[in-house]
């Protein structure tokens, strides 16, 4: 008990944080940050995994959560029947091309030995095959993007309930993770930043430019739920009920008969929106606890400790009969199949999905510095990372807005910099993390949840 | 004539906008290298660094403008450059001394600096944001053009038109003075000497009697002048931004691979090789072949290998083949 007491005090504090959110500002605030906590924290857990367990810099973060949030669009939405008529075989026809391609390439490669002949023959085939692929797919492309191109223009998904697509994401992102892994992984390891970070804005420009598979920057909204809708939900009898009974005691002092039904509507409102966040709350958590399990079995298994060993000597491993280049691989796919769950997770809870916002800014280097900050190595530290730093993103500008009131506080109102000051408040947020990123790394460079490895 | 006509349509339409764009390039591509050169770490910072002494120089730009200062047909934001690089200059010193020279004096693993540069970048974009706000900003004035499209069909007689915009002048003659001193620095002087041998061995340099504090402060200076110069003439030929800067340390960071990191020259030419195969890659040729083929030939589409939404990707792309069966870039660089 007594070891892990820093772990709780951590925790706790969090909560607090949370639920003094919840008090002072509005119960929707303090859950929607809640659960954008918990699905940062799955994303800092994903590149944990890579990062503290393995010493591997995946910087393509923001690939990987777009292709979770692919994943959610090509389950959940219904199939665009017409889109399929219109250029659907094209497209398929395409595919199997890229197939025969990727296969035609493997069989040369293995079938003849290494020589500048060879070399000509793949790039013959390759470049030959797109020029047939963009032939084929280009009428296709078009029959699709212009089937009714203000609600849909394209494919479609499977119509499956959305909740199956953070399986699916994980698959997406774990499938992109192993080509790249295969590419790259042989890098050094700032390289391998670099080249992961340009791969994933390979990801992003072709999900933002391909509208027959994404609908590109029209984005796509009114994605199927898990939970129920607040609309529906302000008509149903047990729920109103419910909003009663916990109200009761406000609503007693209220004589007024119609006033009361007023404040009872109103109640039912925030209800409403405050339930459906809870479901959310309700199914991220299962997420979190389950990866936690998982991934703190994996850490203290025998393969956990083949990875740390990796991790902190390569070659003493390699020489112990340890395949590091394929358990690097191994890894790098289990961690980026996590963060493309957590991206599967984040169009669900935001309904729609818009591949313009995806910047590396905020969904590469911002769980990077939760990883940092929270402590690499260690899931809880991760956990714990994703926490602080999402709500020091999101309350940042309110704290800022406060320091500069504070500290303009002898300035007139209309004076120029106090001004310009309240209106830049939220680039605060910025100076925060940069700020609270170097504190760490200098002066608590374990994070603030260190790694603690006990032989069990 | 015909032939003539679609030459200058090249030129007009890829030569020369690849020229201006790859000079850009290139400067930040050996703000990088060297960086990863002298004080051996990624630098992902860069874009940020390069958005803040454009930062200063706009705001000197308008000093001057408000005092009525100006350099005729020129901009005024070359008056402003000299200034913006001391400033930037004194943030860089600062930021090595309260940031980066505790890492180095440690012998920080090379990730840890990269990891640091990061927080680096989130400060400098925090306080560029802060001063001058994240909006579009434009601060080019002076002549525009040097020739325009129809002086040169009048001139000339052709049907294409070739304009050339004096910002693409200033960038390609600034370049090449800025990038010819640095390499007669680097190759000629003692001091360039001693930093080529420092980034070379670091042991050896120091047993020779290198002063380390010496070349750092150096380096540090000659990243001010490549940031500003290079964020300027960014920001006159197309304009100001602190996202799109922050963006453009993508390119940069590709071109600075792809020429071999570690060699100034080769990240030189990798700025070209980057802008010039995006824009190639990028162009639709239709009325290029119209030129060239016969009436009956003409083609249909637009013949353009890749969607210009795909600009980014190209050099992307390009580093991604280089680093597979090149690691050592191009012009070899450090190996990998």
């Amino acid at each position: 008990m007594r070891k892990n007491l820093n772990v709780i005090a951590a925790y706790s504090i969090m909560m607090g944080l949370i639920i003094l959110v919840g008090i002072f500002q509005s119960w929707n605030i303090a859950l929607s940050i809640f659960n954008l906590c918990l699905i940062s924290a799955v994303m800092t857990m994903g590149a944990n995994i890579q990062w503290g367990y393995a010493g591997l810099i995946n910087f393509g973060i923001m690939g990987f959560t777009a292709l979770g949030g692919l994943a959610a669009v090509l389950i959940s939405v219904n199939p665009v029947k017409e889109a399929w008529s219109a250029g659907g075989s094209n497209i398929l026809l395409s595919l199997f091309l890229i197939i025969g391609i990727v296969i035609a390439v493997r069989f040369v490669l293995k079938k003849y030995q290494k020589s500048k002949i060879r070399t000509y023959v793949i790039a013959l085939i390759i470049i030959s095959g797109i020029i047939i692929i963009r032939l084929v797919s280009q009428p296709g492309i078009e029959a699709i993007e212009e089937v009714n191109p203000a609600r849909t223009g394209f494919l479609g998904g499977l119509g499956l309930p959305i909740i199956f697509s953070w399986i699916a994401g994980a698959f997406f992102a774990g499938g992109l993770a192993f080509i790249i892994g295969k590419v790259a992984l042989g890098l050094r390891a700032d390289y391998l930043a670099i080249a992961t970070l340009l791969i994933s804005e390979i990801v992003i420009a072709i999900i933002k430019h391909e509208d027959w598979l994404t609908r590109g920057v029209k984005n796509v909204i009114g994605l199927k739920r898990p939970a129920p809708y607040e609309v529906n939900l302000q008509e149903t009898e047990w729920f109103i009920n419910l909003v009663e009974k916990f109200n009761s005691g406000k609503l007693a002092l209220i004589s007024d008969l119609s006033e009361r039904q007023a404040v009872l509507n109103q109640f039912v409102i925030e209800g409403s929106s405050i339930f459906v966040k809870l479901c959310y709350s309700g199914l991220f958590l299962v997420v979190v606890i389950i990866l936690l399990i998982l991934t703190q079995k994996a850490l203290y298994s025998p393969w956990g400790r083949m990875m740390r060993a990796i991790r902190d000597n390569e070659e003493a491993a390699n020489a112990m009969g340890k395949n590091v280049v394929k358990q690097h691989l191994l890894i790098f796919v289990l961690g980026s199949a996590i963060v493309g769950i957590a991206g599967a997770m984040l169009v669900t809870q935001d309904g729609l999905f818009t591949p313009g916002s995806y910047r590396p800014l905020r969904y590469t280097f911002l769980i990077w510095v939760m990883v940092i900050v929270g402590g690499s190595g260690n899931n809880f530290g991760a956990i714990l990372g994703g926490f602080v730093v999402w709500f020091l993103w999101i309350e940042a500008a309110p704290i800022g807005l406060y320091l500069v009131n504070l500290t303009t506080a002898g300035l007139d109102d209309t004076h120029f910099l106090k001004v310009h000051l309240i209106e830049s408040v939220p680039y605060f947020r910025f100076l925060m993390m940069g700020v609270g990123l170097l504190l760490i790394m200098r002066y608590r460079p374990k994070g603030i949840l260190p790694e603690k490895i006990e032989i069990k | 004539m015909d032939f003539v006509n679609a030459l200058i349509l090249l030129l007009n339409y890829i030569f020369v906008p690849a020229l201006a764009y790859g000079s850009q390039l290139a400067i930040g591509a050996i703000f990088v290298t060297l960086i990863y050169g002298i004080l051996r770490f990624a630098n992902f910072a860069t874009g940020d660094m390069m958005s803040f002494g454009t930062m200063v120089a706009i705001l000197f730009t308008w000093y001057f403008q408000s005092v009525g200062l100006s350099l005729g047909f020129l901009p005024t934001a070359l008056l402003a450059i000299p200034f913006a690089i001391l400033f930037m200059g004194l943030y860089m010193l600062i930021i090595d001394k309260l940031v980066f020279k505790y890492y180095r004096l440690n012998k920080s693993p090379p990730v840890q600096l990269a990891m640091v540069s990061i927080g680096v970048m989130f400060v400098t974009q925090a306080v560029v944001r802060i001063i001058i706000g994240p909006s579009d900003r434009r601060f080019f004035d002076g002549e525009k053009f040097l020739i325009r499209a129809n002086e040169f069909k009048d001139m000339t007689g052709l049907n294409e038109g070739l304009a050339i915009k004096s910002t693409q002048v200033i960038t390609i003659v600034v370049t090449i003075i800025l990038v010819s001193t640095l390499f007669w620095f680097l190759n000629k002087t003692k001091t360039g000497k001693s930093m080529r041998a420092y980034s070379d061995n670091e042991d050896l340099a120091l047993l020779s009697g290198i002063d380390p504090k010496k070349i750092v402060m150096i380096t540090w200076m000659i990243a001010a002048i490549l940031a500003t110069v290079g964020g300027v003439l960014y920001g006159l030929d197309k304009s100001f931004k602190p996202f799109t800067y922050f963006n453009n340390m993508l390119p940069i960071f590709a071109a600075a691979i792809v020429g071999g990191i570690g060699n100034p020259f080769g990240a030189f030419l990798g700025g070209y090789v980057i802008a010039f195969s995006e824009i190639f890659l990028t162009y639709a040729y239709k009325k290029f072949f119209m030129y060239v083929l016969p009436e009956s030939m003409e083609p249909d589409g637009l013949i353009q290998l890749l969607s210009t939404d795909y600009k980014f990707a190209v050099s992307f792309s390009i580093l991604v083949i280089v680093l597979l069966y090149r690691p050592s870039g191009i012009f070899k660089g450090k190996i990998l």
